[in-house]
């Protein structure tokens, strides 16, 4: 990540290749030890795939409109069946996972690597980590600033904070991106000043001062490696919830701008024809964002609880 | 033995194996450990960490935690076998028959219980008794464990009393139902040596009134040798000696208890005289360990193939003392004292020709005058947040002035609290100081490290305490040596590489430790990585915190022989600081002892060690638990607790626990108003005492070796 390129103040002459791929390595085999990981991993794997390869994996775009099948259930040429548009589901759905976790639409032409969902939690976790660096490594006046603000955004309902981000905004997948970095702050930084109180304690942190090493370099090189674990365990939680959070949008309608396929607002319009018979345009999107964080949540306690044993 | 085992003992451990479950397999934590504890004996266990002597104890009452198991062997416990028992059968014995004494007495107090109730539930939960008895019989148990105001410490909670007062709690809640047996693990080593050596006087006291059977733990020899009758020497799970402490001490018959025994300083000792003797390597973790050889034979000296070919069998050396070594008895003829034996100092031999040790006229490297750190107070009074309340100040430090000349090695000794920490953090900067000069290599630096010239911060540089804390897990060692020689530039970019292999290599680390992580070392190679970084910017000055107190004995006289070497070398001026004063008389030229923030004797280390002493220096020095069964030790115990900093006595700050005051007229009248003056004993050698110095030179020497 970008703030880990910072450290390459330590450079080092020697190449680390091999070690790199031993860690790799062991980091694999704590994964596969816990069974709960296991799955996680293998239901955050299909989405990822099937989110990499959608135009591979189906021959309609997710736009395309076939008036003389709507509400389909599945059949051989939509195999999860067609909406209430004749849109086929599986291609929509494929395309749903995309935005979520592969590509960033930022205009109608142009878009950047990353899903939404992702970067959402990127950016908050960039803020956040270094209000909580700074807030636990420099104490003082200017803990208790950043501190009682995040607190106070954090007394308000988050649903509440979206809908008056986004309405505030306008609804656009990088305005998701803005409403949930925004969102996510306040979590990441608690805890990343939580792991910083106690880092800063250490014996190499004294160590770090007393050769002169300024401030910056103490709070990037020296605490935050060390308080990696933690935060990527949070950080795939945060993308869980990301993923709800722009599903709930989604289904109010401040999610991406119709017609893109987004899981949420798939939901709100399949919802309409539930009693109706067809239910199938409802439930295929409530089932991904279903399945995605389910897995996210099973990886994420998976590890922890796997590396807290490997310790 | 085994015959007497059913007539006489109270505990009769035979061929005790136990193991651990771990994700791999099980592990065999301990292995055939026999031995016998008999009514009002104590049985010694010491061994260093890891070698299972916690895990025995553990295993005797099946504390052993889920994963843990007895796979072999029989506890007979006042002839019922206590292997095989439910836990609910085991719970009634527990704290009845057989109590406990744990390391860290705020562990196995409630914080939010009262004593009084803690102390009584004891009786209550095993017996038919009425409050009030139970009660009263807690009071009368904590005059008996020598508790000053029984019955208003009955009111208190566990954080309003000392450590040393916690553990006097603790003994008392194990005494309470006059158990036959009595596990102690390590119940002085969270302890200061003044309160350790009460502590163990308290146990000896017991031991004579009730006849319990008592197994003491350590990893100290000193502590074992004073309160032990007979000894168990464990190493990597086996019992590898035992038998009576005299014997042991004095006729080591396996090379790792003289090892042991080689490898700690006597009191005494100085570097010039005398040389440690590390034992290499470390001990094997469990899944290392040997099943058919001899598990030390990889560390010893005496090893042959013979030893890697077998298990050697327990070897007869008499006198109820048996090894398992196939060279005992070499081992055993060899000798138990292998230290060169000092020769006893007369009081009026001149200290080494030096013109004036402390007062810095000759090359003085770091000269300090007068320091003081002081913190401020809150008080969370009303008075105190207006801002109208007194501003009240812990006096860490308080008006201290040290020196240090160029190669040389000042000792501070001084027990928890007493300022020494402090001190050295205001000396790197670490801390702000209230006041006072402190000039390093004739620049004033009397200011926070930030501050601080690029200068100063190279040629200043500091030893952390924790092996653990003192390296950043997330970079290799090779990285971590190298930010500080890339950082000021010491060598040019293209040979940073071979600097750091250079470094490696001068504290016995090879440039194959360059890409391992801090968890891929032991504590010891983690210290000397530590050091490793500290000489990379070439200091003139390092400040060393307890370098080797988190350390195992047999690693500590490594490190210590490894820092002597380094200064020999480099020649570094260290600061060197230590509650253990066998090390730091060891290491030291000079030694300041430090009470309370204020310093209270230096001089020459031979000279502190030595009549005249200031009266804490002598109560330090008889508190020394020295591994010697026979020394003759001077018995002075300070009564009290150390008075606290944000309000520290008037006059000499010893006064409320000197035993010697009243050798002064008037009780020491004095003592309590002015502030005693500086004695020079002897050139360079200053105290701080009221009491004139002929008579202080009367004092005999705190221990004679037999």
């Amino acid at each position: 990540m970008t703030v880990n390129e910072r450290t390459s103040e330590f450079v080092d002459l020697q190449p680390e290749k091999a070690g790199n791929i031993q860690r790799m390595r062991d980091a694999l085999s704590i994964l596969l030890a816990s069974k709960t990981a296991t799955v996680g991993l293998v239901l955050v794997l299909f989405w990822v795939f099937v989110a990499l390869f959608a135009p591979i994996l189906t021959p309609y775009s997710p736009t395309e409109q076939d008036w003389m099948a709507p509400n389909q259930g599945p059949t051989w040429r939509h195999p999860l069946g067609t909406d209430e548009l004749g849109r086929d589901l599986w291609s929509r759905l494929i395309y749903g996972a995309r935005v979520v976790l592969v590509i960033l639409p930022v205009s109608d032409r142009f878009w950047i690597p990353g899903g939404t969902a992702i970067w959402g939690v990127a950016v908050a976790l960039l803020i956040g980590a270094a209000l909580g660096l700074i807030s636990g490594y420099r104490g003082g006046w200017l803990d208790e600033i950043i501190m009682r603000l995040l607190d106070a955004m954090m007394s308000i309902p988050v649903i509440l904070l979206y809908l008056i981000i986004v309405a505030a905004i306008g609804a656009s997948a990088v305005n998701v991106v803005i409403a949930m970095a925004i969102v996510g702050t306040p979590g990441i930084a608690r805890l990343v000043r939580g792991l910083t109180l106690d880092i800063r304690t250490r014996d190499y942190i004294r160590a770090a001062e007393t050769r002169g090493e300024n401030t910056f370099f103490i709070m990037f090189a020296e605490i935050l490696p060390n308080a990696k674990g933690p935060i990527i365990i949070d950080a795939m939680l945060r993308v869980g919830y990301a993923i709800f959070a722009m599903g709930t949008l989604g289904f109010l309608g401040l999610g991406l701008p119709p017609p893109s396929p987004d899981w949420g607002s798939m939901v709100a319009k399949g919802r309409e024809f539930i009693l109706a018979g067809s239910p199938w345009a409802a439930l295929w999107p409530s089932i991904a964002i279903a399945s995605l964080v389910v897995g996210l949540n099973l990886l994420a306690d998976g590890l922890r609880e796997e590396t807290m044993r490997y310790q | 033995m085994d015959s007497e085992a059913d007539s006489g003992a109270i505990l009769a451990v035979e061929n005790l194996s136990i193991a651990y479950k771990t994700r791999k397999r099980l592990l065999a934590a301990a292995r055939e450990v026999t031995f016998d504890v008999g009514p009002g004996q104590t049985i010694g266990i010491v061994g260093e960490s890891g070698c299972g002597k916690s895990t025995v104890a553990f295993g005797i009452v099946n504390f052993l935690g889920t994963n843990g198991r007895i796979t072999k062997g029989s506890v007979r416990f006042e002839g019922q076998e206590l292997v095989g028992k439910s836990q609910k059968e085991l719970n009634r014995l527990r704290g009845d028959r057989i109590a406990m004494v744990y390391q860290d007495p705020m562990a196995a107090l409630n914080p939010t219980v009262r004593i009084g109730v803690q102390l009584y539930e004891v009786l209550t939960a095993h017996r038919e008794i009425r409050k009030e008895e139970a009660r009263a019989r807690s009071v009368a148990m904590l005059r008996r464990v020598h508790m000053p105001d029984a019955e208003d410490m009955m009111n208190r909670y566990p954080h309003q009393l000392s450590g040393g007062q916690q553990q006097r709690v603790v003994i008392a809640m194990a005494m309470l139902n006059e158990p036959a047996l009595l596990i102690m693990d390590e119940p002085t080593t969270a302890l200061d040596v003044t309160v350790e050596a009460a502590v163990l006087d308290l146990v000896e006291d017991l031991k004579r009134d009730f006849d319990t059977g008592i197994l003491f733990i350590s990893h100290n020899l000193g502590v074992v040798a004073r309160v032990s009758d007979h000894l168990c020497v464990m190493y990597a799970g086996e019992v590898v000696e035992k038998g009576p402490v005299g014997e042991i001490f004095h006729h080591p018959s396996h090379p790792y208890t003289r090892g042991l025994l080689k490898c700690v300083p006597k009191l005494g000792a100085s570097k010039s005289a005398s040389r440690l003797y590390p034992i290499p390597g470390r001990v094997p973790a469990p899944a290392d360990r040997p099943i058919d050889e001899c598990v030390f034979a990889p560390r010893c000296d005496y090893s042959t193939e013979k030893c890697t070919a077998s298990r050697p069998d327990l070897f007869d050396a008499g006198d109820d003392h048996i090894a398992r070594c196939f060279y005992a008895e070499k081992v055993k003829r060899a000798g138990g004292s292998p230290l060169p034996v000092q020769k006893k100092r007369s009081a009026s031999k001149k200290p080494e020709t030096r013109e004036d040790g402390l007062s810095c006229k000759e090359d003085p490297l770091l000269d300090v005058e007068n320091l003081k750190v002081y913190y401020e107070q809150e008080s969370g009074s009303l008075k105190s947040l207006l801002g109208m309340g007194e501003e009240q100040f812990v006096r860490a430090v308080d008006n201290i002035s040290i020196c240090l000349s160029k190669g040389k090695t000042l000792g501070i000794v001084g027990e928890s609290g007493c300022g020494k920490s402090t001190l050295v953090k205001g000396l790197i900067g670490l801390e702000e100081i209230t006041d006072g000069e402190m000039v390093f290599l004739s620049m004033d630096v009397a200011e926070p490290v930030s501050k601080r010239n690029q200068v100063v911060i190279r040629e200043m540089q500091m030893v952390f305490q924790n092996p653990d804390a003192t390296l950043n897990p997330a970079y290799s060692v090779g990285r971590q040596i190298a930010r500080p020689i890339r950082r000021f530039k010491t060598v040019k970019k293209e040979q940073v590489y071979g600097e750091v292999v250079r470094l490696l290599q001068s504290v016995r680390l090879g440039e194959s430790y360059y890409n391992r992580y801090p968890r891929q070392l032991s504590g010891g190679e983690k210290q000397r990585v530590g050091i490793a970084r500290a000489l990379a910017s070439r200091p003139d000055l390092v400040i060393c915190d307890e370098p080797v107190s988190a350390l195992d004995v047999s690693v500590q006289a490594a490190v210590l022989n490894l820092l002597l070497e380094i200064q020999k070398i480099f020649g570094t001026s260290l600061i060197f600081i230590a509650h253990d004063l066998s090390v730091v008389r060891f290491f030291s030229d000079d030694v300041a002892v430090m009470y309370l923030g204020q310093i209270m004797e230096m001089g020459p280390a031979e000279t502190i060690y030595a009549p005249p002493y200031h009266p804490y220096t002598e109560a330090l020095l008889s508190a020394v638990p020295v591994p010697d069964p026979d020394a003759e030790q001077k018995h002075i115990r300070l009564s009290g607790n150390v008075p606290s900093a944000l309000n520290p006595p008037s006059g000499c700050r010893f006064h409320t626990r000197c035993p010697r005051r009243k050798l002064l007229p008037g009780n020491g009248k004095i003592c309590e108003i002015e502030i005693p003056p500086w004695q020079e004993a002897a050139p360079g050698h200053h105290i701080l005492c009221h009491i004139p110095l002929e008579v202080l030179n009367e004092f005999d020497a705190v221990i004679h070796a037999a």
